[in-house]
């Protein structure tokens, strides 16, 4: 009984206590992540079939520069150079050796296998951490052998959403005009493509004018302005049947249309002697209802994800600038307030923020600023832009951008551009032909 | 019985009493404060600045005193304003010094040389390592005893030194260390709560042992897949920078960590 309470003090005896030290890490750095993208390994007797199928060499590396590509554009991603790398396709898609991987720096890696089954696809992939020696993430897709470029993108969202926490943007479609000719007598296509300019469309023959295609949230059907016997109206296109038709009976021109966030009305503008006010149309019912209702151009309205808000740009105090309602067209505030003038207002998938263009001492910007106007951030400054359009993630923005023509009236041009929100990552979107008025759709594959 | 329940009850008195005595907030001895050391800021220049010795010092002042009163008799002023005698000479050499030194002066034409083998000879004396060994040896009879007295308090700080956490500069060097290595996802939702906690484990040279979140119940919950994405940056920044910038000494003090990574500052910028 003795020795049991003298062993019960011994363990009691003055123990040193130490308080846990704690630091609090508050900042870190934007670096682009060194990523190392494998090319996807490929059994010879699957390299044989896709070349014959697809007339290419080696589908696990054109897999892999898709993917690489897409990241590259972030601005998030540093993909290194295959160079560098020490262990093969194929074996690093077995097992990866990290300690090579992480002699050249990378963060993570992504390995694969392509191979063709039953004339079909399937494409494994894996994400790796290199730092902590384990397995991210491992996928299997199986497609039909020409959706090749989509499995590069789909890889490329699961990868970005794994690294960074927030959906992708890279298998998306984006639709815009395309533009041929001379600026004085213009062509104008309606053309979609994929969000990294390939598998190039045209929707429309270029018969008559087309503006503003606004994608739906379901992708299938677009609305957009078209000049049809010289009267302009919005007009609705499904991109699987190929049919269109026009929105509503409006006794006058109808234009900037846009589709609400569940898709099931189009919200647009109607201008009748000289006045223009904003109108919403049920797609079911054709029920139209009117939102605002006074004596000042209002018009671009944009609904907010939640669809209880709209905003738009009137000049109802004079000058142009960016309001906010509520859905019913009550309690219009005005959130703009710096000099010049705002239009074209897109709020955000996000509903966080509101994307703008403004006129100011005779150059353009594209900004982004808070539902209530506070934190107006100016993205990117030219000559002329416009018509800003969010990635379905809502962190990069897509808009057009058109160059000044010399004293020959020679040297115009217009092209795509995106910018994220940093205002530090802006590239050119290639596009075959000249091109404006994007607007991007949502996931594909959500 | 009742014997039993005596011992029983005596012993539990016992075992309470030492638990209490061993609480680190009663271990501290609150009267025997250590005594006040007073901190000099020292500003640190190119070149070192070696203190003279307090006897090295009361030489020198002797001897410009001498010089003073030898050149203001001999020598015209403006010479001697040049001239800057404060080499520590040995105590049997001053006196010779000081006559070459007003023999020199003396000729006008020599005047830039004489300056010249002044401030060389100023150069000999104050860089001359037999000379500075002296004075130290001779110094560290003084110091000596003030280092036994520091000695003692050093040690008696150590003890209460366990339970500090690091010093300013100590916990600075560390943090910039990890700001370079932690690439903070951009994806984040920042109105959410973007705090992850790991618990480190060091090795002496600051090389992990293990590394445990703290919060990791939160990376499967539903909603909380940022948490996850957030927690893996966190992990990949402790793992780039090993070995951490720890202090040098006290590896008891720091042998566990808990690093706190917030990303919401940097994502409401």
């Amino acid at each position: 009984m003795l020795f049991r309470y003298i062993f019960i003090i011994l363990v009691l005896l003055p123990i040193k206590v130490f308080a846990l030290i704690e630091v609090d890490i508050t900042r870190g750095n934007l670096n682009p992540l060194p990523v190392a993208i494998s090319p996807l390994s490929i059994d010879e007797n699957s390299k044989e079939g896709f070349k014959k199928i697809l007339k290419v060499s080696n589908l696990g590396i054109e897999i892999s520069t898709v993917v690489e590509n897409n990241l590259r554009q972030t601005g998030l991603f540093n993909p290194l150079n295959k160079d560098a790398f020490l262990q093969k396709p194929e074996i690093a898609n077995l097992k990866p050796r990290f300690e090579d991987w992480n002699l050249i720096k990378a963060q993570a890696l992504i390995t694969g296998k392509v191979t063709l089954v039953d004339d079909k696809l399937r494409v494994e992939f894996r994400l790796w951490d290199i730092l902590a020696g384990k397995e991210m993430m491992a996928l299997a897709f199986t497609t039909v052998p020409n959706n090749w470029r989509r499995v590069g993108h789909i890889i490329t969202d699961k990868v970005y959403q794994r690294l960074t926490g927030e959906k992708g943007y890279f298998d998306t479609r984006i639709i815009y005009v395309a533009e041929e000719g001379p600026k004085t007598k213009r062509i104008k296509k309606l053309a979609i493509m994929d969000q990294d300019g390939f598998n190039n469309k045209f929707l429309t023959f270029g018969n008559e004018l087309v503006l503003t295609p606004r994608f739906s949230p379901t992708n299938q059907m677009v609305t957009y302005l078209s000049y049809f016997r010289n009267l302009p109206r919005v007009y609705l296109l499904d991109i699987e049947t190929g049919t269109q038709e026009v929105v509503g009976d409006f006794p006058g021109m109808t234009f900037a249309p846009r589709f609400s966030p569940d898709g099931k009305k189009i919200i647009m503008s109607f201008a009748k002697d000289g006045n223009s006010d904003i109108y919403t149309m049920d797609l079911e019912n054709r029920i139209v209802e009117r939102i605002t209702n006074h004596p000042s151009i209002d018009t671009s309205p944009s609904f907010s994800p939640d669809g209880k808000y709209i905003t738009f740009n009137s000049d109802r105090s004079k000058y142009q600038q960016i309001y906010v309602m509520k859905s019913n067209g009550k309690d219009v505030k005005r959130i703009s307030f710096g000099n010049g003038l705002y239009g074209t207002p897109v709020w955000s998938p996000r509903g966080d923020l509101i994307a703008f263009t403004k006129l100011h001492k005779g150059k353009f910007y594209i900004g982004v600023m808070r539902p209530d106007g506070t934190g107006e951030r100016l993205l990117t400054e030219n000559f002329y832009q416009e018509a800003p359009s969010w990635s379905p993630n809502g962190r990069v923005l897509i808009f057009y951008r058109e160059t000044k023509t010399n004293s020959k009236g020679e040297g115009f041009s217009a092209k795509l551009w995106s910018i994220d929100l940093t205002g530090y990552n802006e590239k050119l979107v290639e596009t075959i032909t000249d091109a404006s008025d994007p607007s991007w759709s949502s996931l594909l594959s959500d | 019985m009742n014997r039993n329940i005596t011992i029983s009850f005596g012993l539990h008195i016992l075992l309470v009493i030492i638990t209490a005595m061993s609480l680190p907030f009663l271990a501290k001895k609150p009267i025997d404060l250590p005594p006040i050391v007073s901190v000099e800021l020292i500003q640190i220049t190119d070149k070192t600045n070696i203190p003279f010795a307090p006897k090295a010092k009361k030489i020198i002042e002797k001897v410009k005193e001498k010089e003073k009163k030898l050149v203001s008799e001999q020598a015209p002023p403006k010479k001697i304003k040049k001239i800057k005698p404060d080499a520590i000479p040995l105590p049997d050499e001053k006196l010779e010094k000081v006559k070459e030194i007003k023999k020199e002066k003396q000729n006008p034409e020599k005047v830039e040389t004489e300056v010249k083998q002044v401030s060389e000879f100023e150069k000999k004396e104050l860089f001359d390592t037999s000379n500075i060994a002296a004075l130290i040896d001779k110094s560290k009879v003084d110091s000596a005893e003030t280092t036994k007295k520091l000695d003692k308090i050093t040690q008696d700080q150590d003890k209460n030194a366990d339970f500090r956490g690091l010093s300013l500069s100590e916990e600075d060097a560390l943090k910039a260390q990890i700001f370079g290595c932690w690439s903070i996802p951009l994806g984040l939702p920042f109105n959410e709560n973007l705090l992850v906690r790991i618990k480190l484990q060091l090795k002496p040279d600051g090389s992990i042992i293990k590394s445990e979140i703290l919060d990791h119940a939160r990376m499967n919950k539903p909603g909380q897949g940022f948490y996850k994405v957030l927690a893996e940056s966190a992990l990949r920044a402790i793992k780039l920078c090993q070995p951490l910038r720890v202090p040098t000494k006290g590896y008891e003090r720091w042998k566990e960590l808990q690093l706190n990574f917030d990303a919401r500052e940097m994502l409401e910028g």
